[in-house]
């Protein structure tokens, strides 16, 4: 099926290359850049075709209160339509990747014979995985700035539907689901194919503290109830982590986000939790939080402010989806959880800790704020 | 860690955002390099609002300190401890780093 796809995904670029959408380009071979669940992405010459996640099925998200009119099917179809539409919109310059055609106006997503729906974007390059000290950390946190900056109303007219909800939180209940499902305990139809219960006690343990650790995120969190409205309201990546910065000469070089999945109106504070879980789980060096940390603040003129009370819970709630895939992926594998994976395990029981124990944690927030 | 005063374990455990070190023996307190000042930092912004102050039984007495720009916590309570000689995080930072952080 993979197999298939991609060969859907290689005519789709090839086509677009011959069409001479991209400046003068002409390619033979094609990688494969990623080849997961939510998303496969393929890299031809100078193009890059990505096949975006299917559909959700509907028993995702039952407690969502915002039902929308109209199936599942096609409402996928117009969100993605309004996210490519946000890259290509001309106050998104400098800060998304713009789709290719966005020159000539909205570019529409494309059916793939099997079904899945398909974009093409120009190719640039990522940031090194082997590099830790040229991660662009200050460019980052100016990005994410720069994004949340941007007025969802300067967007509106442009746009063919309403800016949808940022999917960090569906994201983050999606990675839960997975756990569940690996461990055999998968609420409802979970698909028996594979052995239940088959989670190694080590991994089974590891499971048994990030639930621990979701039970005590907030219902929004969780996406289980939309988000407060003081936390709705601003356009955010909704899954930014290293893998979604590229570097493009038609940009001079600098950096851009990519990936507009899960893009839409959310907390700006959940583009910054993922580097606050890494940082708190102690994989992220001090020093680089404050870089990315410190360029963010910089650029949105916060100062001053303790950021954690707004950081606290999507933090938590990155940690766990984290750790979440780390047991899943571990579990595949047949391999103990690596260091980095424990790490946010621990991070976990941490957390169930610090709540039982509450009165440092009262005491931390000092009554200012309260998303719990 | 041993308590360099009586010898038994030390616990690590997380003040507003500063990792402390407490004996579960004699009860003393070990604070790592500026994280006497980070504390007293917190106490003066504490003190301002409103509301209960911190119950520091090990607080230090706070006079009014120059707020900088970053004199804010430096983590959640729930926070692995990144100061002084718990040094092998930076292992699993710098391990961890190819996976972890490029992906969902």
């Amino acid at each position: 099926m993979a197999a298939t796809l991609i060969d859907e995904l290689r005519a789709f670029a090839r086509a677009a290359v011959e069409a001479g959408n991209p400046e003068g380009m002409t390619a033979d071979e094609a990688d494969v850049l990623a080849d997961r669940s939510d998303g496969t992405v393929l890299g031809y010459g100078a193009v890059v075709a990505k096949a975006h996640p299917p559909p959700r099925p509907g028993r995702g998200a039952p407690a969502r209160r915002d039902d929308r009119a109209g199936g599942e099917h096609s409402d996928g179809d117009v969100e993605l339509t309004v996210r490519l539409g946000i890259a290509a919109h001309p106050c998104l310059t400098g800060i998304l990747l713009p789709p290719i055609g966005a020159a000539r106006g909205v570019p529409q997503p494309r059916r793939l014979p099997g079904g899945r729906l398909a974009t093409l974007w120009p190719r640039g390059t990522p940031v090194s995985p082997d590099a830790p000290d040229a991660v662009p950390w200050e460019a980052a946190g100016v990005l994410l700035a720069r994004l949340h900056a941007v007025r969802p109303g300067d967007l509106a007219g442009d746009l063919p539907a309403p800016v949808p909800a940022m999917r960090g939180p569906a994201k983050a209940a999606r990675a839960m689901r997975r756990l569940r499902s690996a461990r055999g305990a998968g609420e409802g139809a979970a698909t028996g194919t594979a052995s239940p219960g088959s989670l190694a006690p080590e991994l089974a343990a590891a499971a048994d503290a990030v639930e621990t650790a979701w039970a005590l995120l907030p219902p929004w969190c969780r996406d289980e109830a939309p988000p407060p409205a003081s936390r709705a309201g601003s356009l955010c990546h909704g899954d930014f982590h290293l893998g979604q910065l590229i570097s493009h000469p038609r940009c001079g070089g600098s950096w851009l986000l990519i990936d507009v999945d899960d893009l839409g109106l959310g907390d700006p504070a959940w583009d910054l939790a993922r580097p606050a879980a890494w940082y708190a789980s102690g994989l992220l060096d001090p020093a680089d939080w404050e870089r990315f940390l410190g360029a963010y603040r910089h650029t949105a003129g916060e100062h001053c402010r303790d950021p954690w009370p707004l950081l606290d819970a999507p933090a938590r709630t990155l940690t766990a989806q984290t750790a979440a895939l780390g047991i899943v992926k571990a579990h595949a594998a047949g391999r103990p959880l690596d260091e980095a994976e424990s790490a946010c395990v621990e991070a976990c029981v941490r957390m169930a800790h610090v709540d039982t124990t509450s009165t440092t944690r009262t005491i931390s927030t000092g009554g200012r704020e309260t998303n719990t | 860690m041993q308590c360099p005063k009586c010898g038994a374990p030390m616990q690590t455990f997380n003040r507003n955002g500063v990792q402390i070190e407490q004996c579960g023996g004699c009860r003393g307190i070990f604070l790592d390099y500026g994280e006497l000042e980070a504390l007293t930092r917190l106490e003066s912004q504490w003190s301002q609002p409103a509301g209960p102050p911190p119950a520091a039984p090990y607080g230090q007495g706070g006079g009014p300190v120059p707020q900088s720009p970053q004199s804010y916590p430096t983590g959640p309570a729930w926070g692995a401890p990144h100061h002084g000689h718990h040094g092998h995080h930076r292992h699993g930072h710098k391990r961890g780093f190819g996976h972890m952080l490029f992906s969902s």
